[in-house]
């Protein structure tokens, strides 16, 4: 995964090759945000819930520091083992260290975009750990070697017909089979066996209450507590951000939560795990990986607001057409485009570019982050430190300089209009990017100017009539 | 700890300057139609919903609606005359064959059809998602309008584990198609249960 070395531009043109494919992804995409739209509506009080939740956020990452330290005391009073990772080698190397210690070699995983970001399946595999991917986009996506497409629907990208083929590959289904119903069924069958024969198991956090020390786990599958609840080791993951203050702040966030995501009034399993079982060790791991460096990025810091609902990637008109894998970013679409230059500027220099900062993405945002406006700020901090494409900053320069004067801009505009009209194959080329899924137009005869000079001399006669 | 002094002392130096909270107790919903909303809400997202007059009547509508020659275990001492008791001490895999379990929540939200459930009301924490199919069995008076209300009413909570629960298992990762069944029980059914917590049992 991390070979990949083409950029969101290049990767979204292999996407757009099957023009049928793009326009179901699209249309998918939006129906899920049509969805959020009518369970947004059906709340009165949905506007001052989103400012309640922006408030609470920003309160959050102000006290983020003493937030921390009373949800570590409460959480180790509850018999929690609570444990702090600078990074992502750090955290792998934590799990693994408690994997080891009772001699487990098989995980199982609930959907956790944390160890995504962390790469932790390649690490435990490279040593001899099993892990398995429970929640069943990223269980399909495991077996087809490939990481998640969507935050919350991972396998979004793929239709029916080439699950079904993995399905038939690996878990031996008839060939041809493709009924959702019938694949999931397969699925949870399978599944069983592995939750059932587990030791161990790893959960993400949506929420960790500062005020009793617990945290709360959100799917709608039931993978997470079938993992946890038969396990003899609990560890769950999590970003420092992930903090609210007090338990009632839930109220605001559970209701947010998955109508922005998929319209459903709540996810259908929200667990709150306060202690261990009896018998059961119960380990959390508090994960620092670059967000104590956003939270010092004035402009970027409201980033970490982010509640992972995935309502800006459904929105997106960039990301419906282009697919999440495009943005070659465990966290795609417009929040992973602000989130990814954070950890590696130069490797992701060319996301916060991904976007036509139309604004849809701030404005179903839950928490209400800006994030056009912080896309748009990023890509001055890219040119700036140097990361921009070349033929991006050549672009720029060249436009800087005909702007610069009115005799320039005339001269180009004059050039540009003869190229169009007497040899238009100068263009009409894939040398030039712009004539990618595009026609160029016809040159016009004169420039505006011209048009004008010769408009407002006739308006004058007619006044004099 | 080296991580854990070095990750402090960054958030301490970036983080920005203190934000007040908001008051979040301005979001209050006395509506008086919670029984029917729950109704409403619940088979809207693939629940079934019993009213039922007594305990009996749930017990008969046990039978008539799920498969009695399989395993179904209950918490519920009223019930325990017909179904097995959970043991709160069984080996948690030993349940991996339940075809039903009947429980009883402690609130339920009208707003969103989930019902509140701390591990005291599960039996153990493996029941309400290793079972086939759920039952949930809900006092008409304990139903709330908004999540609000109910975390107003849990507070503290005395539970090691908790969970709201708002349907059966579901799953929509295969091209956005609606499967109910993932991983968790295929079907939800709540029992609402009419009677006022003041009468006594009678058979």
């Amino acid at each position: 995964m991390e070979k990949i070395t083409k950029d969101h531009a290049a990767l979204a043109e292999a996407f757009i090759q099957n023009e049928e494919h793009v326009d179901w992804h699209d249309g998918a995409l939006w129906w899920i945000r049509q969805k959020r739209d009518i369970a947004s509506k059906k709340i009165p009080e949905w506007e001052a819930l989103r400012e309640a939740a922006s408030q609470i956020k920003n309160n959050v990452l102000s006290n983020l520091h003493d937030y921390l330290l009373q949800f570590e005391a409460n959480a180790t009073r509850n018999g929690i083992k609570v444990h702090w990772a600078a990074d992502a080698e750090e955290h792998n190397a934590i799990v693994y260290s408690i994997l080891k210690e009772k001699d487990i070699r098989q995980l199982v995983k609930s959907k956790s975009m944390l160890t995504e970001e962390c790469h932790l399946n390649e690490y435990l595999i490279e040593r001899g750990v099993d892990v398995i991917n429970s929640d069943l986009g990223e269980y399909i996506q495991q077996l087809d070697n490939e990481p998640p497409s969507h935050i919350v629907l991972p396998c979004i990208h793929k239709r029916k017909e080439e699950i079904g083929a993995l399905f038939h590959e690996h878990l031996g289904t008839e060939k041809g089979v493709s009924d959702p119903t019938l694949l999931t069924r397969v699925a949870r069958k399978h599944l069983r066996n592995v939750f059932v024969t587990r030791r161990a198991a790893l959960t993400g956090v949506n929420f960790a209450v500062a005020e009793t020390g617990e945290y709360v786990v959100c799917t709608n599958e039931g993978n997470a507590d079938m993992g946890a609840h038969l396990s003899d080791v609990q560890i769950a993951s999590m970003g420092l951000e992930k903090i609210v203050p007090q338990k009632k702040h839930l109220a605001v966030f559970l209701r947010l939560l998955a109508r922005s995501a998929t319209g459903q009034p709540i996810t259908i399993y929200s667990s709150h795990f306060k202690r261990p079982r009896e018998g059961q060790e119960m380990h959390l791991i508090l994960v620092d990986y670059g967000r104590s460096r956003q939270l010092g990025r004035p402009a970027f810091r409201d980033s970490l607001k982010c509640i992972r609902c995935g309502a800006c990637m459904n929105t997106c008109p960039v990301y419906r057409k282009s697919g999440g894998l495009s943005y070659h970013n465990t966290i795609s679409g417009p929040i992973g485009a602000i989130l990814a230059p954070n950890l590696d500027m130069k490797k992701h220099a060319d996301l916060p570019f991904a976007s036509t900062l139309c604004g849809s993405c701030s404005n179903v945002c839950p928490v209400k982050i800006n994030i056009h406006d912080q896309l748009y700020e990023w890509r001055q901090v890219i040119v700036r430190e140097g990361y921009a494409a070349n033929t991006k900053v050549f672009g720029m320069k060249a436009m800087a300089w005909t702007l610069s004067s009115p005799t320039s801009y005339a001269r180009m505009g004059k050039a540009g209009r003869w190229v169009l009209n007497n040899i238009p194959f100068a263009v009409n080329n894939k040398l030039n990017p712009w004539f990618k899924q595009r026609e160029m137009p016809d040159g016009r005869k004169g420039s505006f100017d011209e048009w004008y000079a010769k408009n407002n001399d006739q308006t004058e006669e007619a006044d004099e009539h | 700890m080296n991580s854990r002094e070095n990750i402090l002392a960054d958030v301490l130096k970036n983080q920005p300057p203190a934000r007040p909270l908001p008051d979040t107790d301005v979001f209050k919903d006395d509506s008086q139609h919670v029984v029917s909303t729950y109704c409403d809400v619940f088979t809207s997202i693939g629940g079934q919903v019993f009213l039922a007059k007594n305990w009996c009547e749930v017990s008969a509508l046990i039978p008539r609606n799920f498969d009695a020659t399989k395993r179904i275990i209950t918490t519920l001492q009223e019930l325990s005359e017909s179904f097995e008791l959970i043991s709160t001490t069984a080996d948690p895999h030993t349940f991996n064959d339940v075809e039903l379990a009947v429980i009883e929540a402690e609130l339920a939200v009208a707003e969103n059809g989930a019902v509140w459930l701390p591990e005291q009301r599960m039996g153990q924490r493996i029941i309400p998602y290793i079972c086939q199919h759920l039952a949930v069995v809900i006092p008409a008076h304990v139903i709330v309008a908004t999540l609000h209300e109910a975390y107003a009413q849990i507070g503290e909570g005395n539970y090691g584990f908790g969970a709201f629960i708002g349907g059966p298992s579901k799953t929509a990762d295969i091209e956005q198609a609606l499967v109910l069944g993932a991983h968790g029980a295929i079907t939800m059914t709540v029992f609402i249960l009419e009677q006022s917590p003041d009468v006594p049992f009678a058979a």
